[in-house]
């Protein structure tokens, strides 16, 4: 399952990626596999995407968050 | 003149240049890198041990795999040592809320082989989230001294003091990952050609040597010869190298963080971020915020510019009744005093805009519009991070265009810096007052609305509106050269640090009247000149002219406006005159003459030329110069062949449509080429905004006529 389904308030463990060169920018950011996040909100347009993982908020576009496969 | 030179290294959002404000007081200036357009913070500090060090704030960044402009920077100074900001030390500050994500720059940072100390600031936010953190097992655990501070709260700034000062010459940190398994042969290779022993270091450059300029064309080959010869797939090896980095980590930090209270640590974020983000409310609240900057804007810099504009008034007149009479008098006070003026009066804007900006900015606010803009801005090939400088651009482009350093996407950076100079900054503001004032009836509508009001807003919404369709056909033109993305941290919600907002204000209001100071005193000068010389012996033959009449007229109206008359026939005759008349041809269609062409030109250098031109050329027709404002002086002005005014709503009309749309700011030009490193999109702006002003004025010109 991807990140970009889930709705806010639903968690999952992050498995893995679908894009290398996008994997490197999110894992630097702290959303490394086995990591859980959170849906959070979203924008008021409904994209961009708000999560929680690592003990912070980051914010991020739907295309983006369809990369992270989840469990 | 320093003993010591350190760099601040650190996340973004970690209070970093909160500790550099600490740490230098006022005693900081802003360069530049050399030969990159990153601004440079240094400062100097005295230590404990008298010694003095100087500081250099470096731009914040997630990792040393530089994502914008401004963070690959961060490498290019800390790896290469001759360059000339190469720091003895480094002072990587830490947020203590969120150590293991900041901790990861702490690494790379670390196996560069500088001698650093680490910095774990917000202390006092972690304690109250439950966060406690062993700082001396982290320390021993990481081979380098660990202070605790918290900068916004002023606390463990000497301790810090003392651990700079006591910090080693040589490197102590512990070793942390072997980088070695992830490229062997590759880094082996590069060890030898550029003669290092650093194996991080190699496998950077194995990584980043396309962006490091101090390599020379033939060692870029070489290093690209063993890239290739290798199978060096960068990405891969990126990814590989952060996990083991987090994997190491995790065993660095155990028993060093106990984390009691991380779910309080968002409750107010959260319940904040539920109505300032929330579906409905979330842009109400926003559109509300630009009311009030915009309000801010106009109405609390009333009282100062008038202030400004009566002292400049003063200082003229003063100057003129006790300096003596000739051409440098003429020259200071005319030319350069008038130019002075220009300047000095936005600076009240200047300084209000940029304090509500960095009070968004500081509060985490800021981060939550590009959140909520990204959608819609994405549309027209622009992304979130935009918003940000178009609305710095009603103040001042030059600027806002630097702000749009943040935007990683190289195509998302230029478009916004290609239609930010659109939206109307406040130098078109006293153009567009003026003209409105005399076209537009002061009348109420719906008995509260101002008809002039809403006219100016028309003006600023019409120049957002043009802004975002030309950015819509430059997505179209532009080839993009990566991905556009846009993965942001979103800070939790804090007080503003008014010290801070003081300084930003200070800070920005500085850097406009410095940089954007010196183009336009320098063209107020050469338009002087322009204005007051003619070719030739035409002005001899005006002065002869004048001096028969005023000996044989009797005449006593045409004696009285002899000086002004006179004035007036100079200015026709000077070399500005002679350029109104012959770009006059091509501006007749828009309803302009020769004597808005003069305007024109001269507003090329800065748009609040204008008015001081209009008061010149105009001060012919009226009654009386003395008591006659700009204003009835414009309105009084006829065209000499057909009797009828010239200031019709048509010409007007067209006038501010043209004065909304033309590239009229040599600043901006300037900012632009220093931005884009290249003459092409200044140029290409110039051409399209000066375009789209012409066939807007004659559409509207030859519509309303």
């Amino acid at each position: 399952m991807k990140l970009s389904q889930l709705n806010p308030g639903e968690q999952g463990t992050i498995v893995s990626f679908t894009d290398l060169e996008m994997s490197v920018k999110l894992m630097e950011m702290g959303c490394l596999p086995g990591e859980v996040v959170e849906v959070e909100r979203f924008a008021p347009l409904g994209d961009p995407i708000a999560i929680r993982v690592a003990g912070y908020q980051l914010c991020l576009r739907k295309s983006e968050a369809s990369v992270i496969i989840i469990q | 003149m320093a003993d010591i030179r350190i760099a601040l290294v650190g996340n973004p959002n970690t209070g970093k240049s909160t500790l550099f404000n600490l740490l230098t007081g006022l005693n900081q200036k802003i360069g530049n890198f050399p030969g990159i357009t990153v601004d440079k913070k240094t400062g100097f500090s005295k230590l404990p041990n008298q010694q003095i060090a100087e500081i250099i704030d470096l731009p914040g960044t997630y990792s040393l795999y530089p994502k914008s402009k401004d963070e690959s920077i961060v490498f290019q100074v800390l790896a290469d040592q001759n360059n000339p900001s190469h720091p003895d030390m480094v002072v990587l500050v830490a947020d203590a809320t969120n150590l293991r994500r900041n901790l990861l720059l702490c690494s790379q940072v670390a196996d560069l082989g500088l001698p650093m100390l680490l910095v774990l600031n917000m202390t006092d936010m972690a304690q109250k989230e439950g966060i406690q953190i062993d700082a001396d097992k982290l320390a021993e655990r990481l081979g380098i001294q660990v202070v605790a501070i918290s900068a916004r709260k002023n606390e463990g700034l000497e301790k810090l003091k003392t651990a700079i000062a006591n910090t080693s010459k040589v490197c102590t940190q512990v070793a942390n990952i072997d980088v070695n398994v992830f490229a062997p042969e590759a880094i082996k290779a590069i060890k030898a050609k550029i003669n290092t022993t650093n194996d991080y270091y190699a496998l950077q450059v194995l990584h980043q040597h396309e962006h490091l300029t101090f390599f020379t064309t033939k060692e870029q080959e070489e290093i690209e010869e063993i890239e290739k010869g290798n199978d060096f797939e960068s990405s891969k090896v990126q990814g590989a190298e952060t996990i083991a980095r987090y994997r190491y980590l995790s065993t660095i930090l155990k028993d060093v963080v106990v984390d009691t209270g991380a779910a309080k640590k968002f409750k107010v974020t959260d319940k904040l971020d539920s109505i300032l983000t929330n579906r409905f409310w979330g842009f109400f609240i926003f559109i509300a915020i630009l009311f009030f900057i915009f309000n801010a804007i106009f109405s609390w810099s009333a009282y100062p510019m008038e202030l400004i504009e009566t002292s400049f008034i003063w200082l003229t007149d003063m100057g003129h009744a006790h300096l003596p009479d000739g051409v440098l008098t003429n020259l200071l006070l005319d030319g350069v005093l008038a130019g002075l003026g220009g300047i000095v009066i936005f600076i009240p804007q200047i300084a209000i805009l940029f304090a509500l900006i960095s009070i968004l900015e500081d509060t985490g606010y800021m981060a939550r519009v590009t959140f909520m803009m990204d959608k819609i801005m994405r549309k027209f090939g622009l992304s979130g991070k935009s918003v940000v400088p178009m609305i710095g651009g009603i103040a001042c482009a030059v600027p806002s265009i630097m702000s749009a350093r943040n935007i990683e996407s190289w195509k998302d950076r230029i478009i916004t810096i290609m239609v930010t100079p659109l939206v109307s900054c406040s130098a078109r503001l006293p153009v567009y007052t003026l003209l409105i004032s005399l076209v537009v009836p002061n009348k109420m509508v719906f008995g509260f609305l101002s008809l002039q009001g809403l006219t100016l807003m028309a003006m600023y919404v019409i120049s957002i509106v043009a802004a975002i369709l030309v950015a819509l056909v430059m997505k179209f033109i532009i080839k993009a050269k990566e991905k556009s993305y846009f993965i942001m941290e979103l800070p939790v919600y804090r007080m503003p640090r008014w010290k801070n907002v003081v300084f930003t204000m200070y800070e920005k209001s500085k850097t406009f009247v410095l940089e954007a100071g010196k183009v336009i005193i320098a063209i107020s000068i050469v338009l002087w000149v322009l204005a007051s010389y003619g070719p030739g012996k035409r002005f001899e033959n005006i002065e002869q002219k004048y001096t028969t009449i005023e000996s044989t007229s009797t005449d006593s109206v045409q004696l009285a406006s002899l000086e002004r008359d006179k004035a007036a026939e100079k200015l026709e005759n000077s070399y500005a005159g002679i350029l109104g008349q012959t770009i006059e041809p091509a501006i007749k269609p828009l309803g302009f003459d020769w004597k808005i062409g003069i305007a024109l030109i001269t507003s090329f250098a800065a748009r609040e030329a204008f008015v001081g031109t209009m008061s010149t050329i105009y001060s012919v027709d009226s009654g009386d110069e003395d008591t006659a404002t700009i204003r009835n002086k414009m309105r009084d002005a006829k065209n000499p062949e057909t009797g009828l005014p010239i200031f019709t709503f048509a010409t007007s009309l067209s006038l501010m449509l043209f004065y909304a749309f033309a590239m009229q700011c040599m600043s901006t030009v300037a900012v632009v080429y220093r931005e884009t490193k290249s003459w092409k999109w200044p140029m290409i702006q110039l051409v399209y905004m000066t375009a789209m002003a012409y066939v807007a004025s004659l559409i509207a010109y030859q519509f309303l006529k």
